[in-house]
């Protein structure tokens, strides 16, 4: 029972953040058609700003509960601004290329954005443990779990029936529905596409800043995690659905809870699973959990 | 035509090879490399062409790595030729087994499905200890039948492995590009409803060119291991297969001999970039990537093209 | 007259929609039939069906007494029915010359070699003689892409011709292509189909290509088949004239059919 108990939490935990990585790469798949290699470089900007800033902040000697927010501005300025840059810079030189290009493009600009952290941030890894821990920990069947934690996956649920709410019960979430089902349509009834894009990729970029700042308080921030964290952003998304938000949650919460009980049974099947899962829901439904139709070609 | 291209291959080959003997170590170790990578941006070459493009090579260049390995290692064995071919045939039935699924997929769908196949086989490496987890483990050096030039010239053996393996490869594929299977590739590209109007299955179409690109990933991982004497874990991680991805895309897809051309070209971009500034060679990377999407669409081969219909007109 | 094609009680729902119901046809040796109907009719659903692209919802379709509901395309092009499309299927970047020699080498050697060369001197004639049947030869060199809508149209059927078929179905051969051209392109089809034999199905939305040139007419209308029968009677029956051609207007068709 306490196996259960741990794997699950552990389970929930895992998805909380996965998902909101997740529903930024989806969101901006359903609008824009890109599959943005690039979004793992928004955790990891999200993540390093959010240490770094936390850090620089508790060495000036200010209380420990206003690093929460120092973290979600972290995130919140850092996705705006690399979002912006990516969005207006590049982007906007590449639109109508062919999918697969598209991605090339974002993989270019993740190369890009891999050095450019290395370069602001160094090679060295960074701690910001302090907002995790302030918290406590409570005990619970005979497991102990960080308050922290379970505040993230508090935060993830907010943040998820936010975007639900947003998208269906807000004019601007409802016109970006239109646009995600079918963009021509849309521009030609009035709505400026281009400017919804903006507003998508940077929304997108960032949920996978505020993924990142919320996760480092619980982790060594080093190089690569960005890289580390894309391939599983991908694996969620696509099980639930490219553009799919309801689709990335189930997702998160399929990859969470496969990988948890992998760690607690099968350690050494933790990535394996994670991809298995991938490979046997794409077997069953090459369009994901909840995929958005086609039309017929003759 | 036929048998002065031919004469024309063998002169090549005999040139590259004495070449090896007059070019620094570290630049010989650079083109073996290079070759070896080329197999693979080959394989990826027809899938390409066929309208597929696989973010998962990298599994067939690991299998093919650590086939060399692990039958030296446990076997004794150092047979070049017995080991490549060893590489190749593992190759060829892991894809049998996989392509059956995967070549239901197209576009992103088929990317991020053999994207998941290759990430599969890395976490199996990084846990495993027998294979050395994320350290890997080392190769020994190749045997052509017992014989090695040995010592300095060593690593030489491996080179002319590459250069001939290439030289056949290309060959090959520029005979296959020219037969009906190799124009089916296109065919698939441009209208699958059509082909199936012609009576022929397109699964087994690209069914067969996913297992041929899988071999030759295999061939490709083998060299590189009896060359770099090591093998890892990270020759399954997407970014190598991303690696090869951009090498195809630079080279072009024109011209068999474009891989060979692009591979070449990143091997001596990246080993320059990373000495020169270690931590902005991947940018670099990245803003060659984005100036070939935007000027060279067909990679530096169709450059060349240019130049030649500049100079015949 | 032997019966090549029939299908019997064949239906296709998508969901709420009936695409087709009910369809009883049979096409015999020889015939040359007309189908009219207005858009979402069940015209190409039932070309759609009868090829294999879709799967019926219920009946069943009989080519020379065998079942072949549920068949592949592939299969069904295998077994003697052959089809061209309403927006032709081509290779789109390909010249017309490598449509054509792929073509013919898929529909002659299935097999695909992976070694024999495919642009041989014989195989290249062999593809100019087939477009000079059409008069079309001078665009083998040109990309699809850049062709005129009548050339690709004859292209296309070209290339289901080449599977010698029994029976051939052409989805609006004349769709897209200028009024004046409509009747050479038909007579070149209709040379090249009684040079092979086949029967031949075609779906139509000019009324004059149709009277002109089909013995027989069926019209289909809301999934249904309303009327099925010599050309001029199915052209006076009052349901076909109220619900398809709009004929009930008076309007009398100017067009000598040739077999006539």
């Amino acid at each position: 029972m306490t196996l259960l108990i741990a794997m699950l939490m552990d389970g929930l935990i895992y998805a909380s953040w996965l998902f909101v990585i997740a529903a930024g790469l989806t969101l901006i798949y359903g609008v824009m058609r890109i599959l943005n290699m690039a979004h793992g470089s928004f955790y990891a900007i999200g993540a390093y700003g959010g240490a770094s800033l936390v850090g620089l902040y508790l060495a000036g000697g200010y209380p420990v509960w206003g690093s929460y927010f120092v973290l979600l501005a972290a995130a919140l300025l850092g996705g705006l601004i690399t979002g912006l840059l990516i969005e207006r810079g590049l982007l906007r030189v590449m639109y109508g290329r062919d999918e697969v290009v598209m991605i090339l493009v974002t993989y270019a600009a993740l190369l890009i954005l891999e050095d450019v952290i290395k370069l602001i941030w160094g090679v060295d890894a960074y701690f910001a443990y302090q907002p995790y821990t302030l918290l406590g920990r409570v005990k619970f069947a005979g497991l102990s779990f960080a308050y922290y934690d379970i505040a993230l996956i508090v935060v993830s649920a907010a943040i998820g029936f936010l975007l639900w709410w947003g998208l269906n019960n807000t004019r601007y979430g409802k016109l970006l529905q239109a646009v995600i089902h079918d963009r021509d349509t849309a521009s030609f009834l009035g709505v400026n596409v281009t400017r919804m894009f903006t507003t998508t990729f940077v929304i997108g970029a960032m949920l996978g800043a505020l993924a990142g700042a919320l996760t480092a308080p619980g982790i060594s921030v080093m190089p690569g995690i960005g890289v580390e964290v894309i391939i599983l952003a991908f694996a969620v998304v696509v099980i639930g659905g490219l553009g799919s938000i309801g689709g990335a949650l189930l997702g998160a919460l399929i990859v969470g809870l496969s990988r948890s009980a992998a760690v607690h049974l099968l350690p050494d099947a933790e990535l394996f699973v994670i991809y298995g899962v991938m490979a046997l829901v794409l077997a069953f439904r090459p369009q994901g959990l909840f995929a958005i139709a086609s039309a017929r070609k003759i | 035509m036929r048998s002065f291209t031919l004469l024309l291959m063998a002169l090549a080959t005999v040139l590259l090879l004495g070449l090896g003997w007059l070019l620094p170590g570290w630049l010989t170790f650079l083109l073996t490399i290079a070759l070896a990578k080329s197999l693979v941006v080959l394989g990826l070459l027809i899938l390409m062409r066929a309208g597929l493009v696989s973010f998962g090579q990298g599994l067939y260049y690991c299998i093919g790595a650590y086939c060399v390995g692990i039958a030296g290692h446990y076997f004794d064995t150092q047979n070049a030729l017995l080991l490549m071919l060893l590489a190749m045939i593992i190759s060829t039935l892991v894809a049998a087994v996989i392509g059956l699924l995967l070549c239901r997929y197209r576009d992103i769908f088929f990317a991020m499905f053999s994207m998941a196949f290759s990430m599969i086989l890395y976490g199996v490496l990084i846990k495993s200890a027998a294979f050395g987890s994320s350290d890997g483990f080392n190769v020994k050096p190749p045997l052509l039948f017992g014989w090695s030039p040995g010592g300095e010239s060593g690593p030489l053996l491996a080179y002319g492995l590459a250069v001939v393996a290439v030289m056949v490869v290309c060959s090959l594929l520029w005979r296959y590009l020219r037969s009906p299977m190799g124009y089916a590739g296109e065919a698939v590209r441009e209208n699958e409803i059509r082909v199936e109007y012609l009576g022929v299955s397109v699964q087994r179409i690209l069914y067969t060119k996913y297992i041929i690109a899988a071999a030759m990933a295999g061939l490709g991982g083998a060299i590189t291991a009896l060359a770099a004497g090591h093998i890892d874990p990270d020759m399954a991680y997407w970014t190598t297969s991303g690696e090869f991805v951009f090498i195809a895309l630079m080279g072009g897809t024109g011209h068999v001999a474009a891989p060979v051309v692009g591979a070449t070209l990143f091997e001596l971009l990246r080993t320059y970039a990373s000495q020169i500034s270690p931590y902005t060679w991947q940018m670099i990377l990245g803003i060659a990537l984005l100036a070939i999407i935007l000027f060279l669409p067909k990679g530096v081969w169709s450059l060349l093209e240019r130049i030649k219909k500049g100079k015949t007109s | 007259m032997s019966v090549l094609l029939e299908t019997r009680a064949l239906a296709r729902h998508f969901g709420a929609v009936t695409a087709a119901t009910d369809i009883n046809v049979s096409i015999s040796a020889g015939e040359i039939v007309g189908v009219i109907g207005s858009n979402g009719a069940g015209k190409t659903t039932f070309i759609n069906m009868v090829t294999g692209y879709l799967k019926p919802s219920s009946g069943d379709i009989l080519f020379k007494g065998e079942s072949i509901a549920g068949k592949a395309p592939r299969q069904v092009m295998r077994t003697g029915i052959c089809r061209s499309f309403q927006v032709a299927q081509l290779f789109p970047e390909l010249s017309v010359l490598d449509n054509v020699l792929i073509a013919y080498g898929m529909v002659k050697q299935p097999s695909l070699s992976l070694f024999k060369p495919l642009a041989t001197a014989a195989n290249i004639q062999q593809a100019e003689a087939l477009l000079d049947e059409y008069g079309i030869a001078q665009y083998l060199p040109e990309k699809v892409l850049t062709l005129p809508q009548g050339v690709r149209k004859l292209v296309d059927i070209a290339l289901a011709m080449l599977g010698e078929p029994a029976v051939l179905l052409l989805d609006e051969p004349t769709s897209g292509v200028a009024i004046d051209d409509k009747f050479e392109l038909m007579d070149t089809v209709m040379r090249a189909v009684r040079r092979c034999g086949a029967a031949v199905l075609f779906v139509e939305h000019d009324m004059d290509v149709i009277t002109r040139y089909s013995t027989r007419l069926m019209a289909f209308y809301e999934g249904r088949v309303l009327a099925d029968g010599p050309t001029t009677e199915v052209m006076n029956n009052e349901q076909v004239k109220e619900f398809v051609t709009g004929h009930h207007l008076d309007i009398h068709p100017q067009q000598e059919n040739i077999h006539a």
